[in-house]
């Protein structure tokens, strides 16, 4: 069953026909059922277009109603990025994947505050992401596929690489995945670690969950307080950046330790109170997970 | 990026928010010539540098008459400045501001930023005006009071009003107090800040409220719609390695090791600063090359890497992926060619064609050190390092 998505989602594409968008749509097409599941892009310049056997409309909304895309995934530009996630949530889409990086977080603010304000169903990951991936079923977003494989454990995290380091450890192990969701690196985002450690507690493909964190604000501490209430699976984690300095954006504009405030060791400290054990060494992730099964 | 207290005064001018007379001198001259045409009998001295706590590091001096302008102006004009924000190296003052004296009656703080959890702006306020704010925040939390703002309708009347009663301002300076905390909402809010920061926001004697300091971040992010603030930055605060790193695309922070590492990824490169820590050694640097490790970013990133005296040997950890390991062992082999890779190297790499690259790697000649995982290649940098 997975969590998000799978081989029935349909998927369209904001941002297709620029390059980024062009060379990611072939490579999602490419993997497992993506053939059937992207079905439409979105740019109204080029309306009416086939793009690498895919339609072009001229807007979310009109993708919709032709195709019954549900989802879309977002590649668009950082200066329109935000406009094109509204234009998404708008159209009453279920879920919105927002990989471009470097979105102004004034734009975010907008967009989030728009979204409660009008009570809006909409699911949103990312912006700054690598996506999701259901392995074997559907992948939306840059991650590489063929390190994932089918399996039980659910993966999420605020990092690209580092989450393709733990999906890789998992899958020498013979530890396939549920699914991996990458929330993305930005301050301002849609769902948190605690939402979707919620889904995958939900989810009764999943047994286990990887949690990777990083320096900056507090989202991992909120999650692992709310797994030591709910959560009926066991959860590890790492957290990245126990070296990192105060003060200093460490490359994803959300990992900043600012007022003392949101440090790894802070971090880690909350996760194991709520007993989801942890390591230092990120190249043991795999073997922690397979500790707790 | 940041900028001068003397340019975030002149940003909360053009939003109304009152800042004592000044002006910016670049030598002991201009800042005499600058205390003449203040007038009065009471200047401040006040270094400018991008780091907090010059009042406490000796950067911000009262001057009673010109000849104490002249001399403490020769004082610290050229000095290294040490804060808490500078390291122990302290930063060299170029630039000064002559202000003139404040009636300081009582001194508050004010302070915007993004609240992360609430996904909006929020206005923080004390009495504690001048103090360490996180030593408040951590002492006495109570004194700080937080006004979360709606990004659409900004700081209303009212919120503003309650504020400033809330942390004492007298009734008679409410209506301008009111002003002053819309104004500082304004400013942060239309420039793109992350951060703005007034403290001391002092109350004069008269009754009027000042900004007596001021202080911006600006998100990187959104520095494309603003041209004015780009005009701002001063490169010489800035840390000349991570300037010639931002001309290659490349994310690069020092730090006070003595491994250097080039990573694919931000929070892969974190991973392995921590990765180098665990096993003993020390990172010199944070470096994310991004999605592309070509020739010319990996010899840019060689390059930089070792102007660091410090280094004495180097980690590459790339998670290729979608990434092709021979176009990656190709880019590091002619790039520690091009720059005479003369320190140990690790390499760490993971995607398609892996054993294709690691055969490069081991035919190229180089002394290159291979490692299969991110354990394995800081036990072999670390060790590589204390051998040497």
């Amino acid at each position: 069953m997975a969590i998000l998505i799978d081989k029935d989602t349909r998927v369209m594409t904001q941002g297709m026909t620029g390059k980024t968008g062009q060379f990611h749509t072939k490579m999602c097409r490419d993997y497992a059922f993506g053939k059937q599941c992207f079905v439409a892009g979105v740019n109204p310049k080029k309306a009416g277009e086939i793009f690498e056997d895919v339609p072009v409309y001229a807007s979310v909304a009109e993708a919709k109603k032709q195709t019954g895309a549900n989802v879309s995934v977002i590649y668009v530009p950082p200066a329109g990025a935000a406009e094109a996630i509204w234009e998404a949530v708008e159209a009453n889409l279920a879920l919105v994947i927002c990989i471009t990086e470097g979105i102004p977080v004034r734009d975010m603010v907008m967009v989030r505050d728009r979204m409660r304000k009008e009570n809006r169903k909409t699911l949103l990951i990312g912006p700054n992401c690598p996506g999701v991936i259901t392995p074997d079923e559907i992948k939306i977003g840059i991650m590489p596929g063929h390190i994932h494989k089918k399996g039980r454990i659910g993966v999420v995290s605020r990092s690209g690489t580092l989450t393709y380091e733990a999906v890789a450890q998992l899958t020498e192990l013979g530890l396939g995945q549920s699914s991996a969701v990458g929330i993305g690196g930005d301050p301002v985002n849609g769902l948190k670690h605690r939402d979707v450690l919620e889904l995958f507690n939900n989810d009764p493909d999943t047994d286990a969950v990887v949690m990777i964190g990083e320096i900056g604000g507090s989202d991992e501490e909120d999650a692992a307080r709310w797994a030591h209430d709910h959560m009926k699976k066991p959860v590890v984690g790492f957290i990245a950046g126990v070296t990192a300095p105060p003060g200093k954006r460490m490359g994803h504009a959300g990992a900043i330790i600012s007022g003392g405030q949101g440090t790894a060791q802070e971090k880690l400290a909350v996760l194991e109170a709520c007993c989801i054990k942890t390591t230092k060494n990120p190249a043991e992730i795999g073997r922690l997970l397979k500790s707790v099964l | 990026m940041k900028i001068h207290e003397y340019q975030g005064k002149e940003i909360l001018k053009t939003f109304n928010v009152p800042v004592p007379r000044g002006q910016a001198a670049f030598s002991v001259d201009e800042a005499v010539k600058a205390a003449e045409a203040l007038g009065g009998s009471v200047w401040v001295v006040k270094a400018q540098i991008h780091a907090g706590g010059r009042g406490k590091g000796g950067g911000v001096k009262l001057a009673r008459s010109l000849e104490e302008v002249r001399s403490l102006a020769q004082e610290i004009l050229g000095m290294q400045l040490v804060t808490h924000q500078t390291g122990q190296e302290g930063q060299k003052v170029r630039r000064l501001w002559i202000e003139e004296g404040a009636d300081i009656k009582k001194e508050f703080y004010a302070g915007i930023v993004i609240d992360r959890n609430t996904q909006t702006p929020c206005l923080m306020v004390s009495s504690e005006g001048g103090m360490d704010i996180e030593e408040v925040a951590a002492k006495t939390p109570e004194k700080i009071h937080k006004v979360w703002v709606d990004p659409v309708s900004g700081l209303s009347q009212s919120q503003a009003t309650d504020a400033a009663r809330t942390i004492g301002i007298p009734e008679a300076s409410h209506a301008q107090a009111m002003q002053v905390l819309q104004g500082l909402f304004k400013a942060f809010w239309e420039t793109d800040a992350s951060l703005l920061e007034i403290n001391p926001l002092i109350l004069e004697g008269k009754g009027t409220l000042k900004a007596l300091d001021a202080k911006f971040n600006f998100d990187s992010n959104a520095l494309f719609r603003h041209p004015e603030i780009v005009a701002l930055r001063d490169l010489d605060e800035e840390d000349p390695a991570e300037v010639e790193a931002s001309k290659y695309d490349l994310s690069y922070i020092s730090l006070d090791g003595n491994i250097g590492c080039l990573v694919n990824g931000a929070g892969l490169a974190m991973a392995t600063m921590d990765t180098i820590k665990l096993f003993g050694g020390s990172p010199a640097n944070f470096l994310d090359v991004g999605g592309g490790a070509t020739t010319e970013k990996v010899t840019a990133a060689f390059k930089i890497m070792l102007s660091n005296e410090q280094v004495k040997g180097i980690l590459i950890n790339i998670f290729g992926g979608i990434m092709r390991c021979d176009t990656i062992a190709e880019g590091v082999i002619a790039a520690a060619r091009e720059v005479k890779l003369s320190v140990p190297l690790v390499v760490r790499m993971k995607g398609t064609n892996e054993e294709i690259g690691k055969r490069l790697l081991k035919e190229s000649g180089l002394p290159i050190i291979p490692a299969d995982n991110m354990g394995e290649a800081a036990q072999k940098i670390v060790d590589a390092v204390a051998t040497r």
